[in-house]
Parts: C-alpha cells; structure tokens; sequence
C-alpha cells in the first residue's frame, strides 16, 4: 500500500530530535502495550507481518499524530478483533461477554525467558531455487500493491545489484494478509544513491535494500 | 522532546475516537453512549489489560516480566560488549561478519529482535548507517528498544535520501570520500554497526572498550571517541 508509513526519501518531517538519558518507556502504558502486544503474539492468531499492515491501515493523518505505542495499541485492538479474540463490545466495556470461556495464557513469568530466547524464526529449510545470485544486476519491480508489501516505492523501478542470498525465508506480501507463507529466496540488493535520488547525491553511496524474489526482475 | 510530548498529549483523544470509530466500524448496529469511552490511552490499555486477563488471555506477572526484560537487561551494554570482544579478538571479529547471528549468540544475546543479525563493519573508507523506512525495526537483542528519534517520521524519511545531513545533525561530518552505505530493515534481519576503533585505545582493556561503545555508534549516527583524559 502506498501508505504514508512508507517514508523513504518523503521530505519537510523537520530535524531529528533527540533526547538525552531517553527511558525505556515513557509512561508505565507504554510498558504494558508493549508486554501485552509481546504475550498475545504468542497464541499465534497472527504473525510480524500482519502486525505491521494492522499500523499501515490506520488512517494517514492519525498515523503521524499517534505516537508509536499508541499505534501498538491500535494494532492489538485491532487484531485482537479480526482474529476473535474478543469482541468489539468487549474492547468497550473492558469485560468479556457473559458466559465466554476463560483461556488459560500460553506466557507465564516463568516461560518468558524462554520465549524470548526463542524468536521469531521465519526462515524456512524448504528447497525453493534462488531466482537471482550475488554480483547479479537487478531491477526492483514497479508495482503499486494494495495491501502490504515490504518493497519500498523509492527503490520500485530502480536498478541495483545483488549484494547476497541470505536464503529461503517467509513472504511478507501474503504472510501479512494470512494466505500463505510462499517461502522464497531474500537478498541484500544495493542501489546506488544517485540511482534512487539523481546527480545531487554523493557518487559512492548507497542504499541496501532486503528484498525478495517476488519484488525483482533481471535487468 | 518536549514538543512530541506536547503533541502526543493533545492528540490522545483524537486518536481514541480513532480507535473507538474503528472497533465499530466491525459493528456498525451497535448503539451506544460515546461520552463514556476514555480518551486517555493509560486508561484504554488498563482496561484492555484487565479484559484479556479476565478472559484468560494473558498472564500480568508475564507482563511484568517482559517489561522488566527490557528496562533492565536487554540493552546497547549488549551490543557494545560484542563490539569490544571484536576490537579486541581478530578471530572473534571474523565469525562475527560472517554471521552476526552464531558470533553474538557466543553471549548468549539471541532470540526477538535477533533471529538474524548482520554486523557491517565501518573502515576509513566505508561508514554505515542503520534505518527502517517502514516500521521500526531495530536490533533488539543486541540494542535493546529504540529511541524515539529512530522510530520519527523525520529520521525514517531522511536517513535514506539525506543520510549526509542527518548525520551533520547528530554532529557528524564525513569527508566526500568516505562511503555511507544506508541499510533499510525490510526485512527479519537486524543490523550492527561495528564502529572504528577510536585512535590511541591501544592500552585499554575489552571492558573499558566496552564502556566507551554508545547505542548511537552501533546505530550509525555517531563514531566511537576516547573522552579526553582517557587518552592512553
């Protein structure tokens, strides 16, 4: 989706600001989103991917006024629904429904260290032949997709060079979207600088890109 | 910080009705008095906390945990710990651009927010800078949670198409000929910077390095530097 959260190369966002001795958590909620968005990946009702699309889809202007947890909090609400884990009138009285089972949590303290310790894998040993190789010159596909894609507009269209094969990992563009993992090669590509931004930008810079076999083409 | 403080405070209620509208947009029969949902976002996460909790969703003393994971141990003292041992163990630094992953799992740093790590190694000639234009992603294991300037708009936007001039704000200036290779996070795999050794550390120990090693030099926004009087 052509969303305002895809800010690569978006111009006039004013200087970085900068916060001397930051804390972790600026309120004790943000703590309590972030834990909770944390202990409810772990029914596995949904997955990275469409966590990201689930932020992507709130509206542009709230998008940039929301705060970055507060955007934590829009994405469990709004995932919590789609995967009915609870119910919208739920969500409003902050009570379950009369005679709704109770669930027992998948997460204890005890069981986190262990959780964390053991990621979030999306690499998948399934044998599926790498379209591209290293050193290989390819083009970024243009394509304006509606839904989530993880291949940025600034890169769409422009030429680089395949940096690496980090091999066979989960699609995010369909992953996102729960149809289907279609696990496929992901790279390292390169562009270079004044191949994405024109003559004003410094000759040797550049910018990597991780990409997958389904955003490029040979060139 | 002030003013996104300032912002964020005023703009909470908007984004309430936000929420609120979008809950109903899944219901849109529902009929019922507005004036009672609470526009403050401390009062709507303790209310969808004791929700998922009495529907047995979620374990508190898990949360907690969590929590406590991230405001105490998981932070850029990890990283800066893998970029000491690099300085000062050539072998060491080699399985670490080799794979990120294996070398810095050696310290147990592993798992969310560092399933797949790769370190890129600054030199004189080559100076890398570490962004996520779609989201936020970050090393988590290895730099605990980001700062709120790395999640901005402004950084997210810029960091690509300017890396020069952001880092002139954070007081850094490269010379023409020195490379900046931008990495964007697009995918699971998470970024290290390996900064230069600072000149004249010779004689200090790993865990003096490691001391001198900040969060902003693993991100890219700044170089490594021996505070003066350190000097050995």
């Amino acid at each position: 989706m052509n969303g305002v959260h895809d800010m690569g190369g978006m111009q006039d966002m004013g200087p970085v600001q900068r916060e001397n001795n930051e804390p972790v958590f600026h309120a004790p909620w943000e703590g309590r989103v972030f834990a909770l968005a944390q202990a409810m990946f772990a029914w596995r009702k949904w997955n990275i991917d469409a966590t990201r699309y689930e932020q992507e889809i709130i509206p542009p202007a709230e998008y940039l006024r929301m705060s970055y947890y507060e955007r934590w909090l829009a994405y469990v609400t709004g995932l919590l629904v789609k995967r009915e884990l609870v119910t919208p009138a739920e969500i409003e009285s902050g009570r379950p429904a009369a005679g709704s089972p109770k669930a027992t949590p998948p997460v204890t303290a005890e069981t986190v260290p262990q959780m964390l310790a053991q990621g979030k894998s999306v690499d998948r040993n399934v044998p599926v032949a790498a379209r591209f190789k290293a050193r290989q010159r390819v083009r970024a596909r243009n394509i304006n997709p509606t839904g989530h894609t993880r291949l940025p507009r600034y890169a769409r269209g422009k030429l680089g060079t395949v940096e690496r094969d980090h091999g066979v990992f989960v699609f995010p563009d369909t992953n996102a979207h729960f149809l289907g993992e279609k696990p496929q090669h992901l790279y390292s590509v390169r562009f270079a600088a004044r191949e994405l931004w024109g003559d004003a930008a410094a000759p040797r810079d550049a910018v990597y890109v991780n990409l997958w076999d389904d955003h490029l083409e040979p060139a | 910080m002030k003013t996104s403080r300032r912002d964020f405070i005023a703009n909470a209620g908007a984004a309430a009705a936000a929420m609120h509208d979008l809950a109903h947009a899944q219901e849109p029969e529902h009929e019922h008095d507005h004036s009672v949902v609470p526009s403050d976002p401390a009062l709507r996460v303790k209310s969808l906390e004791s929700l998922l909790v009495e529907k047995g969703l979620v374990d508190p003393a898990a949360l907690d945990t969590l929590i406590d994971a991230y405001e105490r141990k998981i932070g850029p003292r990890n990283g800066a710990q893998v970029v000491a041992r690099a300085w000062v163990d050539p072998a060491y630094k080699k399985r670490l651009l080799a794979n990120g992953t294996a070398a810095i799992a050696e310290f147990g740093f592993r798992g969310w927010g560092g399933d797949y790590l790769v370190v890129v190694e600054n030199t004189p000639q080559v100076h890398n800078l570490i962004v996520c234009t779609l989201c936020s992603c970050y090393p988590w294991a290895v730099l605990g949670l980001p700062p709120v300037w790395y999640k901005s708009a402004a950084y997210r936007s810029r960091a690509v198409i300017d890396p020069r001039g952001v880092l002139r704000e954070f007081g850094l200036e490269l010379p023409e000929d020195v490379e900046i290779h931008v990495h964007d996070s697009t995918a699971e795999l998470r970024y290290l910077v390996l900064p230069e050794r600072p000149a004249g550390s010779e004689k200090l120990t790993e865990e003096e390095l490691a001391a001198l090693v900040t969060r902003d030099a693993m991100i890219g926004v700044a170089n490594v530097a021996l505070p003066p009087g350190v000097r050995a």
